[in-house]
């Protein structure tokens, strides 16, 4: 009981000095309550099914900015590691009746080889070069897929997987606590050493290696990490959607991972997954709020484009970024990020300027 | 069979060759990867679609028109959205990517998802070799050609052509010898979209006009590119070539070859790659300064 009570005062004076201090750590606690307590809100088949896709799709756009933000690897191809994992789950769920949670891995797996097979030919590659050429891979993947539909299902693709789990709820769960934990693991990866190579990699790779870093290496593992939780998340949108078509091979997922990477803030993990959180349900509510004007013709691609280019032309940055530039400054002396207000550093004490 | 091969690689591969002509300066140029380049493609042959069918005016003229209003918008969508964030290279590139889906979403809202078509400017056809050609094909031709050759001769004979290959090279050198170098970027942006302009217009008779007809283009150009060297023209040319031909081969020879076309023309960029990882006639490019 004891023992409780300590871990209970401690985590409080963690709660106090670490995390109420800042308005982005406050804002990061806010957003896992409010994840985790939306079912207790709503039950609604719809609302869950849009935040399931919304987890889903967090866990694919952080991966690309680990891979691409964080290493610098621009990847236009990142679909490919998506639609990969989820005809790997698909595959075996149908002909070996392998359940989800042995499927899921299986196909992230695929997504590991798969991101092996694609990072040998990319590793000579360079900026644009590398760029373009990831665009290829998916693109290849699925003129394949459309010429043998004996085994890929062809335009159709391949449907009637086992249910994620019974219930809506129980996938909210599952999907929602998957986001959270491996959006936790990928921004410690980005925090730890490894990181920091991969950190190095982007700034100046002939540096890191002259620093005696074996550079091709750490880049392998970042197509592999990347590939792992890309593969993740495609495999949960098999078993979900029950479906694994070719729509999960296309330029436009590619495109859209971007687009959410960019706009949330790329180079931090939780910039892509703010950016999915808001994009997705917005361009929902733009739904139903379209619909309710049936004589307009169908605009919400436009809205969502243009919205996306007035952001990028006045916060270039990214959102998440440009909102925490305002609401936090860095302090002089010993670089801890205070609050906007302060007029001394929490820590050093040194005067804000 | 090989006539029709040889005729449809080489239409293809010139109007690859346009679209990476221009793309590939813009790269080289301005550092933009301008993903909306083929959306611009498809504008102008909306814009013809829409002096032709709708305004009644003569195939020529609308032509001409929808080449200039392109380059117009082309030159306002760079003023306004593209070079204020000119340092931020993810933001430039998702912009571009914004309007491309915003261009191909507004025609979607105007027209709809229909296949248009536009009619051809000259009718009939000449039989080589026992196979019917149509005249359209080979005036597409010939003008596809012809726009090609003033290309490289305004590049490499003029002053301005000058100035674009400079700046290409080494913008902050250019900068230093007293080249505006942001106006340079202005001329090449028009050049660029005057290019996709005239490859559309010379394209439209001869294909459908749907919303998503820049998808297809916008791969093969990409490819193009990588396959040729950033930055290169001649190998934009070369491996606009390369490809277009590989695509026609593709379709009329093999089985279920149409859904192929991408795969196999993406498989021979990647196999050059991997044996040349700067491209057919790049030259490395030297890190940005």
């Amino acid at each position: 009981m004891r023992i409780v009570v300590a871990y209970t005062r401690r985590m409080l004076k963690i709660l106090r000095s670490e995390v109420l201090v800042l308005p982005s750590r406050v804002a990061v606690l806010v957003f896992v309550i409010a994840i985790l307590a939306l079912p207790l809100v709503t039950q609604d088949y719809y609302i869950l099914r849009i935040m399931i896709l919304t987890s889903i799709f967090a866990i694919l756009a952080a991966s690309w900015d680990l891979l691409s933000g964080f290493t610098g690897q621009m990847n236009f191809g990142h679909a490919l590691f998506f639609g990969v994992s989820a005809y790997v789950t698909a595959l075996l769920n149908l002909n070996l009746g392998f359940p989800p949670y042995f499927s899921i891995p299986l196909g992230a797996m695929g997504a590991v080889l798969t991101g092996l097979i694609v990072g040998i030919p990319c590793l000579r590659l360079k900026g644009s070069y590398l760029a373009l050429t990831t665009l290829a891979f998916p693109i290849i993947l699925m003129g394949i897929v459309f010429a043998i539909p004996g085994i890929t299902g062809g335009e159709l693709g391949l449907s009637g997987l086992t249910k994620l789990t019974g219930s809506r709820v129980n996938d909210y769960y599952v999907t929602s606590i998957l986001m959270l934990v491996l959006g936790g693991i990928m921004w410690k990866i980005t925090d730890s050493n490894t990181g920091i190579i991969l950190h190095a990699i982007r700034e100046d790779e002939v540096a890191a290696r002259a620093a005696g870093i074996n550079t091709t290496r750490y880049k392998l593992l970042a197509f592999c990490l990347s590939g792992f939780f890309a593969g993740i998340a495609g495999g949960l949108y098999a078993h979900f959607m029950r479906l694994a078509g070719p729509s999960t091979l296309e330029i436009g997922l590619s495109f859209q991972v971007i687009i959410w990477s960019v706009f949330g803030g790329m180079v931090s993990i939780y910039g892509p997954i703010a950016g999915v959180y808001i994009l997705n349900p917005f361009m929902e509510v733009l739904r139903v709020i379209l619909d309710n004007f049936p004589s307009l013709p169908e605009m919400r691609m436009f809205i969502f484009a243009a919205l996306v280019l007035l952001t990028l032309r006045f916060m270039p940055e990214g959102l998440i970024p440009w909102l925490r530039d305002k609401v936090e400054t860095e302090c002089p002396r010993c670089k801890v990020r205070n609050v906007a207000f302060r007029r001394s550093c929490r820590i050093c004490n040194a005067a804000m300027t | 069979m090989i006539v029709d091969i040889l005729i449809d690689g080489l239409i293809k591969g010139s109007v690859y060759a346009l679209l990476a002509i221009g793309f590939s300066l813009v790269l080289g140029v301005a550092r933009i990867v301008n993903i909306a380049h083929t959306a611009l493609y498809m504008t102008s042959a909306y814009l013809i679609y829409v002096g032709t069918k709708m305004m009644g005016l003569p195939t020529i003229v609308s032509m001409v028109a929808a080449v200039f209003l392109t380059i117009l918008l082309g030159l306002l969508i760079y003023n306004y959205f593209i070079r204020p964030i000119q340092e931020h290279e993810a933001a430039m590139l998702i912009s571009t990517i914004a309007v491309a889906m915003m261009l191909q979403e507004v025609f979607l809202m105007i027209f709809g998802g229909h296949y248009l078509g536009v009619n051809p400017l000259v009718r009939g056809y000449l039989t080589v070799l026992g196979v019917r050609v149509t005249n359209q094909h080979l005036l597409a031709l010939g003008l596809a050609i012809i726009v090609l050759i003033s290309t490289r001769f305004f590049l490499m004979k003029t002053r301005t052509g000058l100035a674009i290959r400079a700046t290409a090279q080494d913008r902050e050198v250019a900068n230093l010898m007293g080249m505006n170098v942001n106006g340079v970027a202005m001329i090449t942006m028009a050049v660029s979209v005057g290019l996709a302009s005239i490859a559309g217009a010379i394209v439209v008779p001869l294909v459908t006009v749907e919303p998503t007809m820049w998808m297809h283009p916008l791969v093969m150009m990409l490819a193009i590119v990588v396959l040729g060297g950033l930055g290169s023209l001649e190998g934009s040319f070369v491996g606009a070539y390369i490809l277009g031909f590989s695509e026609s081969l593709v379709v009329f020879m093999v089985p279920m070859g149409s859904f192929l076309k991408d795969s196999v023309a993406l498989s021979i960029m990647i196999l050059v790659l991997l044996i040349r990882p700067e491209g057919l006639f790049g030259v490395s490019f030297e890190e940005e300064r």
